[in-house]
């Protein structure tokens, strides 16, 4: 039986390099010894993708994209379908887990500079990521067809309507119609299960690609591969497979510790992975009181909504667009906007040691705001007005990066890694 | 690993700060209630309540007769006699003969289906809309409600709770409890807030006051239920989960452990 | 990182230990997905058992019920037609409908509860055509002696349901489960025993 089988892997083998690639991504790819937990959510995205691919192709099997049966085709799926609710749950939580390991992802690569040469390619396909999971998230949001997904659609088609010019008809263009509709529901159903996760899958495969042509950064910032031993293996590297697979499967369980705890105790999460009002149907004649994105973009639209600005005679709506899609987009520049000579903020100077906690807690309070409704008071200042300083804080981080990393004093950085 | 755990519970912890935000009731605060969905007696009650007070106007379009019986512990031949509507069959939906259009025509608005009523509004919400109807001529059925002003449908329950009036606020001490009179110790009330409080008429209504609750609480609990049909097998599902997770999580630790032992 | 010291057979024995319990926890996962593709509440609502009131049938008329979305045959036969279903036996592939999908309570040469109604599954056991109702003798073949005709790929069957020698189809039509729930009315999907 084994003999078989090796004998079937050397048949393929002297036809498709399985071995070889076995090889270059998990047996003799070398990764730092000195990963910390932060270097869990990387494969943690990898697993959630696997997850909301599996459930989402199962859910295709009994949603019905029209604007008359997609409301009861979601309930016909969480109580006529065996076990359906299951496969519900285990999507909608997952949308959420998706973007909370993302977030962790990147702010790893915030702290120890992954972003900074040689691994540019890497950030920009990670960014690309991060674009086209917020495209699905709120595609996937729109199908339920609930009071949620109505209006969110709404306001989201609208701030197309913000470009100069054109915005009116590309507005309508999006939509296919005169307002959110069945026409729109359909198409987005259609990018939402077919498009975009082809985008994703590839770009999910060229980081990856990019990744291991380069090698794995670690807490310390250091490239390993510049210390070789005779063989050529990294000294610091060792193994993915079995060091980082038998370390993964670990981080694996505990991940899915918390997230079956809330599939199965808490699958709205109190109304933020799944929100009250959107076990409404749609109704295009009557909005819901408080109108507020799923939690994974309210930082984005606490900026959004903050912004009044009416620069060059251009509308306050147009500077929201430009200001929310600026903090998206800026990430983008990362790479270039360190100076430091240093990756990890383990040796950068006190202000990189400062700006990073502050920006992380800047990003949280934005988020807060972003799902609140926008009057009253936050710790008894005006909601919009600390709203407004959060987001140029939160700019500030960007911009100000090149002064700061280039002058701050670095600490010097080990020849080998450091276990901590 | 701790630090895993530590981080996971950072992330959720401003999540589960913005959820105990909760749901408000209207102007008013909302009784505290809870529902017990192992008591399959309040739940055959209160779909028995539904069925004879609710079902004419708001259908439970997405909830199935035969599967609500079941889970309920309802015999079929009782649901069949007592509980269906119309010329149902047992596997049906749990509609109602009463078209949108009519509905529109005689509420202002259509009544809405309540099948998810008790995820939408949560379960103190109803309560204490069910216990917050009024007697106010100025609305075409006599009825208005504190939780939700100038609601279109009449006081569904009045024959059962009898008639309430509406009242002014208590007024707030400074402590934030009820202001009461230095003499008599009486509560006293807000004369800002005229109508900030029902009161029940003595003697009115075929229900006493705590039969009253019950009912209501009964018929909550129903909805609760048929919000979401599967919350009992989800909850156990879960343990068994959890449980396995463990197991597993032993496991994959302790070879872990025997790999990096190679790691200095 | 070299082997010395290394225990092997316990990294063998966790690591078997771990896919043994992960494998486990991988068939868990499978259950919902695998469920989910039985019929759902609706399916089975749409699919539950039908009532037929037998009185409204003529001898020698037939008619077509339906029950989970398959066409059942009621037929009344006539005192003749009983007759001439005996005579035939040596041309028929499963007279006693040994391979043949039938209740028990449905298994003898009539193959029904009462010999006068033949309540059968209008598709045929070759793939899947609904055979149609020639009742008329020589109608398809010389010697045709009345019976069901396949149209798709030409299977004969008698009016008990039973397949001929020399056709496609390889058993006999389907006998639905089915019982008497007064003397003229039926219930068809259900066992008598189970109502």
């Amino acid at each position: 039986m084994i003999k078989l089988l090796v004998g079937l892997r050397d048949w393929v083998d002297a036809r498709l390099p399985i071995m070889r690639a076995w090889d270059t991504h998990m047996g003799k790819y070398y990764a730092p010894k000195n990963f910390n937990f932060w270097y869990f959510f990387g494969v943690l995205s990898l697993f959630v993708l696997v997850n909301q691919l599996l459930t989402g192709i199962w859910l295709t099997m009994s949603y019905v994209p029209s604007a008359e049966a997609a409301f009861a085709s979601v309930e016909y799926i969480m109580r006529d379908v065996e076990m359906g609710w299951l496969i519900r749950y285990l999507h909608s939580t997952g949308a959420s887990a998706f973007f909370a390991v993302v977030y962790l992802h990147m702010f790893r690569g915030l702290m120890y500079g992954s972003y900074k040469k040689p691994r540019e390619l890497v950030w920009i396909f990670g960014m690309l990521i991060y674009l086209a999971l917020m495209a699905e998230g709120f595609l996937g949001y729109v199908l339920p067809w609930g009071q949620m997904s109505y209006w969110g659609a709404q306001v989201i088609v609208s701030l197309f309507g913000a470009i100069p010019v054109i915005g009116p008809d590309l507005e309508q263009w999006v939509r296919g119609d005169y307002l959110i509709s069945g026409i729109t529901l359909n198409r987005f159903f259609a990018l939402h299960v077919v498009a975009v996760p082809i985008i994703l899958l590839a770009l999910v495969v060229l980081h990856l690609l990019a990744l291991h042509e380069v090698g794995s950064n670690n807490p310390d910032g250091i490239e390993i591969k510049k210390n070789k031993d005779a063989n050529g293996i990294p000294k610091d590297g060792i193994a993915f497979h079995p060091y980082y697979t038998v370390h993964d499967i670990v981080g694996v369980v505990v991940f899915l510790f918390v997230f079956c705890a809330i599939v199965f105790f808490a699958p709205e999460m109190g109304g933020y992975f799944i929100e009250y009002a959107n076990f409404e149907e749609a109704n295009a004649l009557k909005t819901p009181d408080h109108i507020a994105p799923v939690w994974y973009y309210t930082p984005f639209y606490a900026m959004l909504r903050a912004t009044t600005l009416e620069w060059f005679g251009l509308s306050s709506k147009f500077w929201g667009f430009v200001v929310m899609g600026g903090a998206v987009a800026i990430f983008f520049v990362l790479p270039w906007i360190d100076r430091s000579p240093v990756k990890s903020w383990r040796y950068k100077g006190l202000a990189t040691k400062i700006a990073i906690p502050v920006f992380a807690v800047v990003f949280l309070i934005l988020g807060y705001l972003g799902a609140i409704p926008a009057e009253g008071t936050f710790l008894g200042m005006e909601r919009k007005a600390a709203a407004q300083y959060l987001t140029i804080v939160y700019f500030a981080f960007f911009f100000l990066m090149p002064i700061y990393t280039s002058l701050e004093s670095t600490k010097p950085v080990p020849e080998r890694v450091t276990m901590r | 690993m701790k630090k895993l755990i530590l981080a996971c519970l950072l992330v959720m912890a401003p999540v589960a700060a913005l959820a105990a935000g909760g749901k408000s009731c209207g102007k008013i605060e909302c009784d505290a209630f809870d529902v017990d969905l192992h008591d399959k007696a309040a739940l055959q009650r209160g779909a028995q309540v539904y069925m004879n007070y609710c079902m004419g106007c708001h259908a439970l379009r997405y909830a199935r007769y035969e599967r609500t019986a079941n889970d309920l512990g309802i015999p079929a031949e009782m649901v069949q006699g007592n509980l269906m509507f119309g010329d149902s069959k047992i596997g049906d939906l749990m509609q109602n003969a009463l078209p949108d259009a009519q509905g529109k025509k005689w509420f202002g608005a259509a009544p809405p289906d309540l099948t998810l009523i008790a995820r939408r509004r949560g379960p103190e919400w109803l309560y204490t809309y069910l216990h917050s109807f009024y007697v106010d001529p100025a609305r075409p059925y006599g009825a208005n409600n504190l939780v939700f002003p100038d609601v279109g449908m009449p006081h569904a329950l009045y024959e059962l709770q009898g008639q309430q009036v509406c009242k002014p606020a208590w007024k707030i001490a400074a402590n934030g409890g009820i202001a009461r009179d230095p003499v008599t110790y009486e509560n006293l009330e807000d004369e800002h807030y005229p109508c900030g409080r029902v009161e029940h008429v003595a003697g009115t209504g075929q229900l006493t006051p705590e039969e009253y609750d019950r009912t209501v609480a009964d018929l909550v609990s129903f909805l609760e239920y048929v919000g979401e049909p599967m919350q009992l097998e989800r909850q156990r599902i879960g343990i068994f989960t959890m449980l396995f997770l463990l197991l597993l999580l032993i496991v994959a630790w302790m070879l872990n452990r025997e790999y990096w032992k190679d790691v200095h | 990182m070299s082997d010395g010291g290394v225990n092997q057979s316990r990294r063998y024995f966790l690591t078997a230990a771990t896919a043994a319990v992960g494998a486990v926890g991988a068939a868990a996962v499978a259950v919902p997905f695998v469920k989910s593709w039985t019929p759902s509440a609706k399916a089975k609502a749409a699919g539950a058992p039908v009532k037929f009131d037998l009185s409204k049938l003529e001898p020698g008329q037939i008619t077509t019920v339906e029950w989970r979305g398959k066409p059942v045959y009621v037929l009344r036969r006539t005192p003749a037609v009983l007759e001439d279903i005996k005579a035939q036996e040596d041309k028929l592939k499963d007279p006693e409908s040994a391979g043949s999908i039938q209740p028990d309570y449905a298994k003898g040469p009539f193959r029904s509860i009462k010999d006068e109604f033949l309540i059968t599954v209008g598709l045929c056991t070759h793939l899947g055509c609904a055979p149609k109702y020639r009742p008329e003798a020589g109608s398809i073949t010389p010697d045709w002696r009345g019976g069901f005709f396949c149209p798709c790929h030409g299977s004969m069957f008698d009016l008990a349901g039973r397949v001929y020698k020399s056709v496609p189809a390889p058993t006999n039509l389907e006998i639905p489960p089915h019982f008497y729930e007064s003397d003229s009315v039926i219930v068809i999907g259900l066992d008598g025993g189970a109502a």
